[in-house]
């Protein structure tokens, strides 16, 4: 079969993107593919049409490449690709629709509150924050609604240092979100069809957080698959992905990330809609620790992808 | 110094033949991660290199490299001398060649030198693989891990890995409009000592420092050499670009000065030159030297016969120090065209160095400002720079701060390039006031305050609370300097 692997783009995550693909292309040619690797740009459609492409696999990250944009062209071009659909990555992209979206369907999720610079600029919003602050408390989390790999997230511990957190996060984004900071364990779910796959719990070996840094670098994080619960929290975390997939309309595979808090309540932070795959993501290790190995994952993606059932309704 | 390429590799571009194992599971990972040398724990990659790659779009206004601009090399000259090569010397340019250099190479090196008032004795010379090789050689050589070393700060970005792949612990000395603080650098000394601990040398790039642009001045040159001698310590002379002066008289070097006997030289041609051709030197006392050369065998044996040939022809002609000039004059516009920009279009609580020579302008904004962060909102508007915290150590200080090279942009696109630049620094800055509802006065970083107490050097460095990265190298405010 003849897969293109779309990579790359001009996304600040191109660099993982490419990452993510080197892999995903061994794998596939380790299968027997015929893979037509295509560095996302302004070529992109002309080539796929070139290419006669049978399915095209998506490695691509961060805006641009998983909001939607190259599913949509996808469509049109009736070529059938991995992961959600354009209406599912367009809701994993943007945090706050995302978190609206869960909190609708009763699914627990951090509060928060959510700007766009203009409501800075234009509506006076710097005279909330004290309000906001007095809801959300301290520690607070800042992060732009749409970017990955935790780029431009900030923890504010005071009132002080939440401008300067603003200001971070609004370089990556024209909208941000304050977020209450939940202090637990770190999990991602990934799931595979709908079927969540082994918990992986995250440590950050240094004093860092969960930085972009120790996200890509062998070593720097601990990951612990599956993750050290008990079968009722195992469950409930794992339900809890589930809920979220449903919630935002999922299709093919995705990567919901948790916090365990205190109460033993799982906390759903975001969901990716393309979850790397590079050598330290978390969506190739659940896969490994349910027995699959890379080859077999992508594969299976592929399949999914593949399969005649349409992902969402058809737009009229 | 050489400048670590920004672009990328064929590697990345992605080709695929399924030669490549697909052998990356979690279990081989663990299995290699538990073989890594514990020196590759401090070995890091960052967010920033990943930016970094995104700068070499076309689209892409870069003012992050340090390319010097090779497009006024002639082509015509570059054939005839391959051909040369070809026809009179192709089984030698072909050969190993000696482990420190061919001797003739190491007497155009001594041309190169003598143009700045230096004399070295041949014998201690070695040519390396480009400068960084020798900084990396030196650091072989000298350093054993956690041995302290020191360097300016903010330093020579590419020196950070160096020092970091054999474990130094380096401490880094603010720097202000004339070069490092030997006054700061005298009480790190004394704090060390105290503690039973001599650094084995002090890292300077004394003219046109990357990243800051500044230059040592000649008497601090002279106490930096002295109290060398005092204390028995080495200093490593990094001058690239000592050679591209536009204004001013030069400096006598450090290892003029000094006379060789506790001054380490490193040299390069890729500024005035290539750096394609990966040529650069050290001079070292035979002691030193002789360790350099048994570090640089097992490296890689000896220098690029071929390149030096090409060097040699190069140099045959006679005609370097006219094509050094050419190139100064080139970079003397270029640099007046950025200062210009950036007087018209970096918003008020900007400052920045108004280098001599060299290759680069250090620019800083308001302590509020992460360059880093910018960056990305920059690569939105197409241009890059290189964000600060890569010429701190610890990454940490330097986070408002951001390097800008003109050497390798014409003088519309570095126009352009500083507009961008300034307009999204402009945003950032009205969205601080509108969030704080304030217009907070000058950031501490703005005037020049000689008294200003240092974050970047002393034991402790790291684990200082180091948001305070405009003290490091005060600038003038450009009103001021104008």
């Amino acid at each position: 079969m003849r897969v293109a692997v779309l990579k790359g783009g001009k996304s600040l995550e191109r660099q993982v993107s490419l990452r993510s693909a080197a892999r995903v292309e061994d794998a596939l040619a380790a299968s027997g593919h015929d893979v037509v690797p295509l560095d996302a740009g302004a070529d992109l459609v002309h080539r796929l049409k070139e290419a006669g492409t049978d399915v095209a696999f998506i490695a691509l990250h961060g805006p641009g490449g998983e909001d939607g944009t190259p599913q949509e062209l996808l469509e049109i071009l009736g070529i059938p690709y991995t992961g959600p659909g354009v209406t599912a990555c367009i809701r994993c992209m943007d945090k706050v629709l995302a978190k609206h979206l869960l909190r609708a369907a009763g699914v627990p999720t951090p509060d928060w509150v959510a700007f766009n610079s203009t409501a800075f600029r234009e509506l006076g919003a710097a005279d909330a924050l004290d309000e906001i602050e007095q809801r959300l408390g301290f520690p607070l989390v800042v992060k732009p609604a749409a970017q990955g790999s935790s780029l431009g997230v900030r923890f504010a511990a005071s009132p002080d240092d939440v401008p300067e957190a603003l200001v971070a996060a609004f370089s990556y984004d024209d909208r941000v979100l304050l977020e209450r900071y939940v202090n637990g364990r770190e999990l991602a779910v990934s799931l595979l069809d709908g079927e969540p796959l082994p918990v992986v719990e995250v440590n950050p070996r240094e004093e860092d957080r969960y930085n972009y840094e120790a996200r890509y670098e062998i070593g720097r994080t601990d990951f612990v698959c599956p993750a050290d619960l008990g079968d009722a929290e195992t469950h409930a975390v794992q339900d809890v992905a589930r809920r979220a997939w449903e919630a935002l309309g999922i299709s093919g595979f995705a990567r919901v990330d948790l916090v365990l808090d205190a109460d033993s309540t799982p906390q759903v932070l975001e969901a990716n809609a393309i979850p790397g795959l590079t050598d330290t993501s978390l969506l190739p290790m659940a896969a490994e620790a349910a027995g699959l190995t890379f080859e077999e994952l992508v594969e299976r993606m592929v399949s999914l992808a593949l399969r005649p059932d349409p992902r969402e309704p058809a737009r009229a | 110094m050489p400048e670590p390429d920004d672009r990328r590799t064929p590697a990345e571009t992605g080709s695929v033949g399924g030669h490549r194992r697909a052998h990356q599971t979690a279990r081989d990972l663990e299995r290699y991660a538990g073989l890594f040398a514990e020196r590759t724990r401090v070995m890091r990659s960052s967010a920033m290199r990943d930016l970094m790659a995104i700068t070499a779009r076309p689209e892409v206004i870069s003012l992050a490299g340090g390319l010097p601009d090779t497009s006024t090399f002639p082509p015509e000259t570059f054939a005839a001398q391959m051909m040369r090569i070809a026809h009179e010397s192709a089984a030698e340019a072909l050969q190993y060649g000696p482990t420190e250099g061919f001797d003739a190479m190491k007497a155009a090196i001594r041309d190169v030198m003598a143009a700045e008032g230096m004399s070295p004795d041949p014998d201690d010379v070695i040519v390396t693989t480009g400068g960084q090789q020798a900084l990396d050689l030196i650091a072989k050589t000298l350093l054993d891990p956690g041995d302290p070393v020191i360097c300016e700060a903010p330093t020579y970005p590419g020196a950070v890995p160096v020092f970091c792949s054999y474990q130094a612990d380096a401490h880094q000395v603010e720097m202000d409009g004339e070069g490092m603080r030997i006054d700061r650098l005298e009480e790190l000394l004394d704090r060390l000592a105290a503690a039973g601990r001599r650094p084995k040398f002090i890292y300077s790039v004394p003219s046109f420092q990357n990243p800051a642009g500044v230059t040592l001045s000649g008497e601090r040159r002279r106490r930096l050499v002295a109290l060398a001698r005092e204390r028995e310590v080495l200093v490593v002379e990094d001058n690239p670009y000592g050679l591209l002066r536009y204004d001013g008289e030069p400096e006598p070097p450090l290892y003029q000065l000094d006379g060789g006997d506790y001054v380490i030289y490193v040299g390069t041609l890729s500024k005035i030159l290539s750096p394609g051709i990966r040529l650069g030197w050290a001079v070292a006392p035979p002691p030193v030297m002789e360790k350099i050369s048994l570090g640089k065998q097992a490296t890689d044996l000896c220098t690029s016969t071929l390149t030096q040939y090409f060097a040699l022809e190069y140099f045959a002609e006679s005609r370097w120090r006219e094509y050094v000039e050419s190139l100064c004059s080139i970079y003397r516009s270029r640099r007046d065209a950025m200062l210009e920009a950036l007087e018209r279009h970096f918003p008020e609580p900007a400052t920045w160095t108004q280098p001599q020579g060299g290759l680069f302008v250090w620019a800083t904004l308001p302590p509020y400002i992460d360059t880093s962060d910018l960056l990305a909102k920059a690569l939105r508007e197409n241009v890059a720079f290189v964000p600060g915290a890569a010429a701190y150590v610890d990454g940490r200080h330097g986070t408002s701060s951001m390097r800008l090279n003109f050497s390798s942009s014409t003088e519309d696109q570095l126009q352009e390039g500083v507009r961008r630049i300034g307009k999204v620094i402009g945003d950032q800055v009205a969205l601080y006031e509108t969030i704080t509802g304030e217009h907070p006065v000058a950031s501490p970083s703005s005037p020049a305050t000689p008294d200003a107490p240092s974050h970047a050097e002393g034991a402790d460095a790291d684990t200082r609370e180091l948001r305070t990265p405009g003290d490091v190298v005060p600038l003038r405010r450009r009103r001021e300097e104008i």
